[in-house]
């Protein structure tokens, strides 16, 4: 089992390892912007948790109302290792901010497997340089985030 | 020169009706010499995704608060930040944002550490605006700098600190937090990452007045009456008490402060912005559950 030390030094996914390249690569004004289209991207819930909030789990650290919740597909050979992660948020249109952060999330996680969700680093959220452009505080939100979906997919793999 | 106060009769009955504007008195002085809207949300995407044509942004975190200390900015920056946008020392300012006010409030309140004299809250905010089907724009307006004086802040009249609360103890406290939060209860969630500090509960004394207690449902205050029913009848406040108000981190309790002072008439209201994350996490101060 690796300690916390050896884990906050892994690598990001690829994908968001592109993410975090995007935003590192433009000033601190357009990093914003680049939120915002996140924000703007972020996919609808699906029909089947739409009116169901029971079904989802509030992020109560983010300071808008934030909803997630993890599903993971059934493995071809039945090995956990196999199992893909789908994540699903619902946040308003008014929180922006805390959207911009679920749409990194989901672009950069979603179709993963369990271990690859897993192996995420916690302090992937510190590697877009987001601080500079929405302060450091705020970004605790998407700490939160990234917990509880870890916390999700070890909790519905191991079940 | 000052924009004239809205004579909204709805104001009239408030102690300070010339820190309110209506959503129907900003429509009408949009774009007027002397007038600088600035929107000031808990989001800081808000602004970007709309905001009222003409308004500026100024965003609590990273234009008001001092990166390094954690402290407001100084007379400096605090110049920087308005001069950018266009806002002189006479400027007539109407601060507008998300969440009933709750950072236009801060924003307002951090002005008044600066003395800035003309400082209004649009009553209802960026919701209610948009619930009346009034026009946004994503268009960032260009402004003029001007100069704007390096003023000292005054923190001595409503911002409390640390050691001047321990000594107000057995005076009137107001905590404006959740119920999970005053009782100490939302501290302990097995698993889930905290909020950051080490302990819950409250100020000792401190009476439980949630904030958005003092609005409407449409986000506008609720009318005097109703105010001093909450904060006079059942808390049993009086206007001349001294009184010191806090929340987490200083900005629920800034609407505290507003309702308070500007609306209701109280001489002496301080704002504790270090609030629950200083004091939760101090050493040897006393804490009540």
């Amino acid at each position: 089992m690796s300690t916390d030390t050896d884990t906050d030094r892994a690598a990001l996914p690829t994908a968001l390892a592109e993410i975090a390249e995007d935003f590192s690569s433009v000033p601190v004004r357009d990093r914003l912007e680049l939120l915002l289209e996140f924000s703007d991207g972020l996919p609808d819930l699906p029909e089947r948790y739409v009116g169901h909030p029971e079904k989802l789990e509030q992020v109560d650290e983010c300071q808008s109302p934030l909803f997630l919740v993890v599903e993971l597909d059934e493995a071809a050979d039945g090995s956990v290792g196999d199992r893909r992660v789908h994540l699903f948020f619902q946040a308003p249109a008014e929180a922006p901010t805390t959207r911009g952060f679920a749409g990194i999330l989901h672009e950069g996680l979603d179709g993963l497997t369990v271990p690859e969700v897993l192996a995420v680093p916690d302090d992937a959220p510190y590697r877009f340089g987001l601080a500079e452009a929405v302060s450091p505080l705020r970004l605790r939100g998407m700490v939160a985030m990234l917990s509880r979906i870890k916390r999700q997919v070890r909790l519905k793999s191991a079940a | 020169m000052a924009l004239p106060i809205d004579d909204n009769p709805q104001f009239k009955e408030y102690a300070h009706p010339e820190r309110l504007v209506s959503t129907q008195w900003l429509a009408d002085h949009l774009g007027q010499d002397g007038l600088v809207v600035v929107e000031s949300d808990e989001d800081v995407l808000l602004y970007d995704t709309g905001h009222i044509p003409g308004s500026v942004k100024v965003d609590w975190h990273n234009d008001l608060n001092d990166p390094l200390t954690r402290d407001y900015v100084d007379g400096a920056r605090f110049a920087e930040v308005l001069g950018q946008r266009g806002i002189g020392r006479d400027t007539t300012v109407v601060i507008y944002g998300d969440k009933n006010n709750w950072w236009a409030a801060y924003a307002l309140w951090v002005f008044s550490l600066f003395g800035h004299e003309d400082v209004r809250l649009l009553d209802g905010g960026r919701a209610k605006w948009i619930a009346e089907g009034r026009e946004l724009t994503r268009d960032v307006p260009t402004a003029t700098p001007v100069g704007y004086p390096v003023i000292e802040r005054d923190d001595s009249v409503i911002r409390a600190f640390r050691d001047q609360v321990l000594a107000h103890l057995g005076q009137p406290l107001v905590d404006v937090r959740s119920p999970g939060e005053y009782s100490g209860e939302l501290l302990h969630m097995p698993d889930y990452p905290q909020e950051g500090a080490v302990r819950g509960g409250h100020i000792p004394g401190a009476k439980s007045v949630p904030w958005a207690r003092a609005a409407a449902e449409d986000g506008t205050f609720k009318n005097r009456a109703d105010l001093e029913a909450i904060y006079l009848e059942e808390q049993g406040l009086k206007p001349t008490d001294d009184v010191v108000a806090y929340c987490r981190i200083g900005e629920r309790s800034s609407h505290t402060w507003f309702v308070l002072t500007h609306l209701l008439g109280f001489e002496k209201v301080r704002n504790y912005d270090g609030s629950w994350t200083e004091w939760g996490n101090a050493v040897r101060v006393p804490v009540e559950k």
